[in-house]
């Protein structure tokens, strides 16, 4: 059955800025991501000057003042979570490769589609609006507990409160419309043949986190509501001298919040399994488990959330219960990765640059989910809370998922996207000059931490028992490492943008894979596909036997 | 152009429906004036789920469409179940093993009294 | 807006739901959580101050069981005109869809006029733990009744005409959605004392 296109070609506002095409609405995530995160890490810039070298002056930013600090923590935090790691690895990749890897011609509802995206980058524009609103950005801290967040008086940015609250529910808003389209789209939109374990596993990570997402985000949407009366109606939610409390507003932040990061790593692990199958050769290990798995671990992550709140005085029975489900909840975890590494084994491996970030994903986040365990535990997360050991820990399970393998996956996508190869050498030096640095970042981090350091401090110099001037030198190894990270980003802009127009044109499966977006010509046309492709088998069948090519696609009948 | 909307369902006699559910409204503003609390409660809310069961059967078809979206529905109310167990020893209760709530046994302030930002 | 326009993607239904229909209940189930989340917020903090039962006391419980006579009806009217739709009878479901917009209006006229009462009597929004999450929690279920009648009244102006007939069920379970968590909202905040 073919597709007709039945209208000319649209005109520039059509095409870039109206287009309810979902390859064309999938770019614009991407480069919206990719300006936010150019934004987020000039934040963490800012305040690792301050931290690495303390109250001196920051080029490109000045003075690093108490309350400018508070503000530069807490939009780089938002910024990183709702405004580059959603984006980019849920609705970018999940708007363009969805369609083609299910075989259709476009989600099931592109005006909602289009929709979505434009509430998102209202969102974006509202947030970044606070920057420049009286009082500056909001200062409250990413998770925006009340009463800082509630009062003005306390943290000095009520308009940018306002704002940032705001534009957090937009963005919601967004994501909900968004990936309630996918959840219909991947259910009722596959190719004829396609069934349930048909399905890439990239297709059902975003499905999944979509559904995740959705079921969580409620009782925060609610909570935000609550919030926003609090900070502009003299209402008291959250106030417990009118009949509130501000542990309310904890745990519904949290009974979202720990989802929220499992809402990112499931797009991130599906990346990292197509791009492991691709260059091992290898089928997945265990298809079934990964996906079994992934739904188990959606949910325990709905039961896991008080450990962000251990000390801040829930009922200690509950700590209890909570710190019995976070530790199981890093069984089905490790399963998966430890699929991933069974995928490997045995596989005819090629290290190109996707592969090198899809690896470096596996050995980084591992990193991350150990040093979990001891948040885990109630007992030792009494001392380790909000010390820098608990950022360390996030950030080596942050980094791999919004900026490793999100590397992973636009290396991979970019011939299909642009029509263009991305430089191999540079690619390499790109990886190498992330990866590295990135450790250098944070295991000075890990010391300091376990040392006593906390985190939210703007300098320790002016608290004589948070000053530990013997650590000084890590936090300034930490700083420095940072700076080399960001100038080797400069090296993947370059790559992005010159191969855009200089790049080996890329034929349609340049890295011979099985999935059907690579049956399509590079970049796409409008529709997809000529003819609607019908489906024969799995998404991994890779060295079969008896064949004159190493692997199979999902279109071709035997 | 006419749409395929199939009938994918039977059509019960909704105004019988519709005249139960006022009748069942009734029932529970007569209950609510009870001085028994257990009487009030349970016409209240005991009648608010029959009504609700009474809605989503008859008039949302929910009987008759695909196994799993009720069994969605109810996951996402299990969901809020999850939600109530773990947060109400904290917020509802205000006084718990070892500790209690001082501040909310003081008099609630109006907001219109107090100086908020 | 022709359906020519819908992609092949629109039209494919693996799960044997239409994808209107489909994309209907998981947006009745991510409202679940916002109004579910909202309610057990309220439930706990009820609980767990007997004293709110006296602010409690001043909603007028006629009021809220003719509004609930109001959504329940205007239900009915919505479930006939799926039944019309369901037979072709295009302008029929736009007439019952009107209706059913027409009982949402008058919902929000006796709101109006109840909290016209109360903030006279000096209950406004800050008032207290209770006037909050009864403001809130009618101010939302109002917003939702108001979207609501807005594509209500856009499926309607199609329905005229024979076109897009599916919609009228989609919006009809989203209506009813509405209905049911009043049919909880007035026990909530009128009943229990």
């Amino acid at each position: 059955m073919s597709t007709q296109v039945e209208h000319a070609e649209p005109s520039f506002f059509h095409k870039y800025m109206w287009s309810t095409d979902h390859k064309m609405i999938a770019k614009q995530y991407l480069f919206t991501g990719m300006v936010m995160a150019m934004i987020g890490g000039f934040l963490a810039y800012v305040f690792r000057m301050q931290q690495g070298f303390p109250n001196q002056y920051v080029p490109g930013f000045g003075l690093v003042t108490p309350g400018k600090y508070n503000a530069v923590v807490t939009m780089h935090g938002t910024i990183m979570i709702f405004w580059v790691a959603m984006p980019v690895l849920i609705a970018a990749f999940g708007n363009f490769l969805i369609p083609l890897m299910i075989g259709c011609d476009d989600m099931a509802f592109p005006r909602i589609n289009r929709l979505s995206y434009q509430i998102f980058l209202l969102s974006a524009i509202v947030l970044l609006l606070s920057f420049l609103v009286k009082g500056g950005a909001f200062g409250g801290a990413w998770t925006a507990y009340p009463p800082l967040s509630s009062t003005g008086a306390y943290n000095l940015t009520p308009a940018g409160a306002v704002l940032w609250l705001l534009a957090v529910a937009l963005e919601f808003v967004a994501f909900l419309l968004g990936g309630i389209n996918f959840t219909v789209t991947v259910m009722n939109s596959r190719a004829p043949g396609m069934k349930m374990y048909d399905i890439p596993i990239l297709v059902w990570m975003i499905v999944l986190a979509s559904v995740l997402f959705m079921v969580s985000v409620g009782p925060l949407i609610a909570g935000a509501v609550l919030l926003l009366f609090d900070q502009t109606m003299s209402t008291g939610f959250y106030d417990p001298t009118r009949g509130g409390d501000p542990l309310l507003w904890q745990h519904l932040f949290w009974f979202f919040g720990h989802p929220e990061v499992y809402v990112v790593l499931l797009p991130a692990m599906g990346i990292v399994a197509e791009v492991v199958a691709v260059f091992a050769r290898k089928k997945v290990f265990g298809y079934k488990t990964v996906l079994y798995t992934t739904w188990a671990v959606g949910f325990l992550s709905m039961v896991v959330w008080a450990h962000h709140q251990f000390v801040a005085g829930i009922d200690p029975r509950m700590a209890n219960i909570f710190s019995i489900t976070t530790l199981m909840i890093s069984i089905p975890i490790t399963e998966m990765v430890f699929l991933y590494i069974a995928t490997l084994y045995g596989g005819s491996i090629t290290l190109d640059t996707p592969m090198l970030w899809a690896l470096g994903f596996i050995a980084e986040f591992l990193i991350g989910g150990v040093t979990g365990i001891f948040l885990g535990s109630s007992g030792t997360d009494i001392y380790l809370h909000d010390t820098y050991f608990l950022v360390a820990h996030f950030h080596y399970t942050f980094v791999p998922i919004a900026i490793i393998s999100v590397f992973a996956g636009i290396t991979f996508w970019y011939p299909k996207m642009f029509g263009r190869m991305l430089n191999e050498t540079l690619g390499k030096i790109h990886f190498w000059g992330t990866v590295i640095p990135f450790n250098v970042i944070f295991i000075p981090l890990f010391i300091t931490g376990t040392a006593g350091d906390q985190r939210r401090i703007y300098s320790y110099a002016q608290f004589a028992e948070q000053s530990r001037p013997a650590l000084q030198h890590l936090r300034t190894t930490s700083t420095i490492a940072l700076l080399v990270m960001l100038a080797f980003q400069f090296v993947f802009l370059f790559n992005f943008f010159w191969s855009l127009r200089n790049g080996k044109t890329a034929g349609d499966n340049p890295w011979r894979s099985t999935t059907l977006e690579w049956t399509v010509p590079s970049p796409p046309p409008h529709g997809n596909f000529a003819v609607l492709p019908t489906v024969y088998r799995g998404p991994y069948e890779y060295g079969l036997p008896g064949r004159a090519d190493d692997f199979a696609p999902q279109n071709v009948p035997d | 152009m006419t749409t395929e909307a199939e009938a994918h369902v039977h059509h019960p006699n909704y105004v019988k429906i519709w005249a139960i559910l006022v009748a069942l409204l009734l029932v529970s503003v007569l209950g609510s004036m009870s001085h028994v609390r257990e009487v009030v409660l349970i016409a209240a809310f005991g009648i608010a789920i029959v009504k609700a069961y009474l809605v989503a059967r008859n008039f949302m078809h929910v009987n008759v469409e695909k196994r799993w979206v009720p069994y969605l529905l109810i996951v996402c109310l299990l969901f809020i179940g999850i939600l109530f167990a773990g947060v109400a020893p904290d917020i509802m209760n205000h006084v718990g093993q070892h500790w209690i709530n001082p501040v909310v046994n003081q008099p609630a302030v109006s907001g219109a009294a107090t100086k908020n930002e | 807006m022709s359906s020519s326009a819908k992609p092949i993607a629109n039209t494919r239904s693996a799960t044997g739901i239409p994808s209107a229909r489909l994309i209907t209940w998981w947006v009745i189930a991510s409202e679940i959580v916002i109004f579910g989340g909202l309610l057990a917020s309220y439930v706990m903090h009820r609980i767990g101050h007997p004293e709110w039962a006296e602010a409690a006391s001043h909603t007028n419980t006629w009021a809220g069981a003719f509004n609930t006579l109001v959504l329940l009806t205007s239900s009915l009217c919505a479930v006939m005109a799926h039944k019309a739709a369901d037979a072709h009878q295009g302008p029929r479901a736009a007439k019952l869809l009107r209706l059913t917009a027409l009982g949402g209006l008058l919902f929000l006229t006796i709101k109006g006029f109840e909290w016209a009462k109360d903030i006279h009597e000096g209950f406004v929004i800050s008032s207290g733990g209770f006037w909050s999450y009864y403001y809130t929690l009618a101010g939302l279920h109002g917003l939702h009744v108001l979207a609501g009648m807005v594509i209500m009244l856009v499926v309607a102006s199609d329905a005229a005409k024979n076109e897009e007939l599916q919609r009228v069920e989609c919006i009809g379970l989203y209506w009813h959605f509405v209905d049911i968590v009043w049919i909880f909202l007035f026990p909530l905040l009128y009943i229990a004392r």
